[in-house]
């Protein structure tokens, strides 16, 4: 069985080590009706998964978001891209292990890649600071965005992250001056930018590498201001009340995508990213590839304006 | 504190319409604990005579401090919040913003208006902190953004006063998104060759820090003003340690290089003038920025 367990996946993991077991069993005695058997049992899988994530909460979004299982910025570049390139540091002193990025080729395109990282094991979780980065980590990013500008080369961000590390060091070096530079010169970086939530899109430390010309969403991401859990603690002044958060915060792709405040959301697999990597790579790679073919043929200057109008026009007020 | 009658949208005011405090009144300093009326404190600035604590002030003293002769148009006084989300806490968003308006006399939690500064032509934005803690939401970003455009249109300065309790969650993303909004646009302002002037006060915090405040071409700090990205108590519970003394204020953020120069209030509008004449666009770096312009 899968070490880990949502609470509203229960039926889908017991049914799935069911299946497993089937297969070993079919290994052996090569039978014809445990075949059958099989597939019978794979068709109601899919119909179970079908059902639970036809009908998602915010909050439930918000745990498969979160999902371990969930392919994180290094998967996607081992298995869409080619000729990875990693580079490291700001140049200032730090190499932020939070943030990643570097050169790669997308089908033959070379384009830059930066993403939050988080890790997969307790070691590597504590390596990669659970996917919070430094202000050494913007600047890192920042300074790959200004490099793919020098040669003309389209960037794409990758977004997996609980929030920019709230810790001493990180005032110290100036975690709001870095989010913010990044905010200002990502707006007027003369390339395309597109920009990925993977997993968890949690304010300032999301939006620091979030400006782009296509913001996406993949299906069971989430994006706001705050995270659920936390904003239950400032309004409500409980941590209870996270069910409820997630739903009046409209921090789902569907939500957001509705607000105006994203451009398009990227379909996962049946059953969440975790279910099928392979699949969920072949529509990741597909929407970069079709957004990046209608953003490389837009004038820089132009490029630069409709990036600005776009965000320009977020906001809801009234006059009068 | 209220000293000031607040004056109607979009018209111009004096000083001389300030409202006159009765005698008797006395103000308490959180600071030193000495007592001094209010009257005094008023006279002062809302400084401390005794020990300099410089109290939370809001925007009408801001314009009436820094604007010459007080006089000053103000913009697009008339926005105020959208509940886009129909938010729901404990209380529904709307009443909030109903309750916050009765009690403060203002629209939304930031202010904007063009006059003169020294002589300088400007456009001030300036945040009030008893409007939901001077929570940032869609009108905070627009007003703010609108106050750059007309900067830009009229080749202003731009000055902008934070005081901020971070964004307003009860519009969510659309108050992220002003980061971003506010942002883009003082890259617009830079491509201008126009200055910038960040005025921090206390408290300055969350997604304000992490966007406009941070960005002056000068950061000027009012003395120990709370300045951080992340709030104390966050940090607090995530590195399990008392914080050091000091920590997250205007002189902390000035050894860390993150602050120019820490300015008293009655220095403030000196300051900003003197720095305006010295940032002034030169006839040479007017033609560049026309030619830039005219290219885009
Ligand atoms: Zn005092």
């Amino acid at each position: 069985m899968a070490e880990y367990v949502l609470d509203f996946e229960k039926d889908i993991v017991v049914l799935e080590a069911q299946i497993a077991k089937m297969k070993e069993k079919e290994g052996a005695d090569d039978n014809e009706a445990i075949a059958r058997e099989i597939a019978g049992m794979e068709k109601r899988l899919d119909k179970i998964r079908a059902e639970v994530y036809a009908n998602l909460s915010g909050w439930q979004k918000v745990q498969v978001s979160r999902h371990p299982d969930r392919p994180y910025t290094l998967d996607y570049i081992e298995h869409i891209f080619t000729d990875f390139i990693e580079l490291h540091g700001d140049r200032l002193g730090f190499d932020d292990k939070a943030i990643v990025g570097g050169w790669a080729k997308l089908d033959g395109q070379p384009v830059m890649l930066i993403g939050h990282q988080k890790g997969k094991n307790t070691k590597t979780r504590q390596y990669r600071n659970f996917g919070m980065a430094n202000p050494e980590g913007y600047r890192k990013a920042l300074r790959l965005m200004k490099m793919a500008e020098k040669f003309d080369r389209p960037v794409i961000t990758m977004i997996d992250t609980p929030g920019a590390y709230p810790g001493l060091e990180a005032e110290e070096r100036g975690q709001g001056e870095a989010i913010a530079r990044n905010l200002r010169e990502m707006a007027v970086l003369k390339v395309p930018i597109v920009c990925v939530v993977i997993g968890e899109g949690a304010s300032g430390g999301a939006l620091g590498i979030g400006v782009g010309d296509r913001v996406l969403m993949m299906e069971n991401t989430w994006y706001s201001v705050i995270s659920p859990e936390s904003c239950s603690s400032i309004l409500w002044r409980n941590w209870d009340n996270k069910e409820i958060a997630a739903e009046a915060l409209n921090l789902t792709a569907d939500k957001m995508l509705a607000n105006g405040l994203i451009d398009g959301i990227i379909k996962e697999p049946l059953g969440g990213a975790h279910a099928d990597h392979e699949k969920t790579y072949k529509l990741v790679k597909a929407e970069l590839k079709r957004h990046i073919k209608e953003l490389k043929d837009i004038e820089p200057d132009q490029l630069v304006m409709l990036r600005i109008d776009k965000f320009s026009h977020m906001g809801h007020f009234q006059e009068g | 504190m209220k000293w000031f009658k607040r004056v109607k949208e979009g018209i111009l005011t004096s000083t001389q319409e300030k409202k006159e405090i009765p005698d008797g009144l006395w103000w308490q300093c959180p600071s030193c604990k000495e007592k001094v009326t209010s009257k005094e404190l008023q006279a002062n600035l809302g400084v401390c005579p005794k020990c300099g604590h410089h109290d939370r002030i809001g925007s009408q003293e801001y314009f009436e401090l820094l604007f010459d002769d007080g006089q000053f148009q103000e913009l697009n006084a008339n926005m105020s919040s959208a509940d886009p989300l129909h938010f729901i806490d404990t209380k529904a968003y709307p009443d909030r913003l109903v309750a916050a308006q009765k009690s403060t006399k203002l629209r939304d939690a930031v202010r904007t208006a063009q006059g003169k500064i020294g002589g300088h032509g400007a456009v001030v934005a300036c945040m009030d902190f008893d409007f939901i803690g001077g929570s940032m939401g869609s009108v905070v970003g627009e007003k703010i953004s609108r106050g750059i455009d007309c900067a830009i249109k009229n080749r202003l300065g731009m000055i902008i006063i934070s005081k901020s309790g971070g964004a307003r969650m009860m519009e969510a993303a659309f108050s992220l998104m002003q980061m971003a909004k506010t942002s883009a646009k003082l890259a617009l302002l830079a491509e201008a060759k126009l200055p910038y002037i960040s005025v921090l006060t206390d408290p300055t915090t969350g997604g304000v820090t992490a966007s406009y405040a941070m960005l002056g071409d000068v950061n000027l700090a009012e003395p120990n003003a709370l300045i951080g990205f992340a709030g104390p108590r966050v940090i607090k519970e995530t590195i399990k340690k008392d914080l050091p003394a000091g920590f997250q204020r205007s002189e902390f953020l000035l050894e860390h290089g993150l602050v120019d120069v820490i300015v008293e209030r009655a220095a403030l509008k000196p300051t900003i003038s003197n720095l305006l004449c010295m940032m002034k666009v030169t006839k040479k770096k007017k033609r560049e920025a026309k030619e830039e312009t005219a290219q885009a």
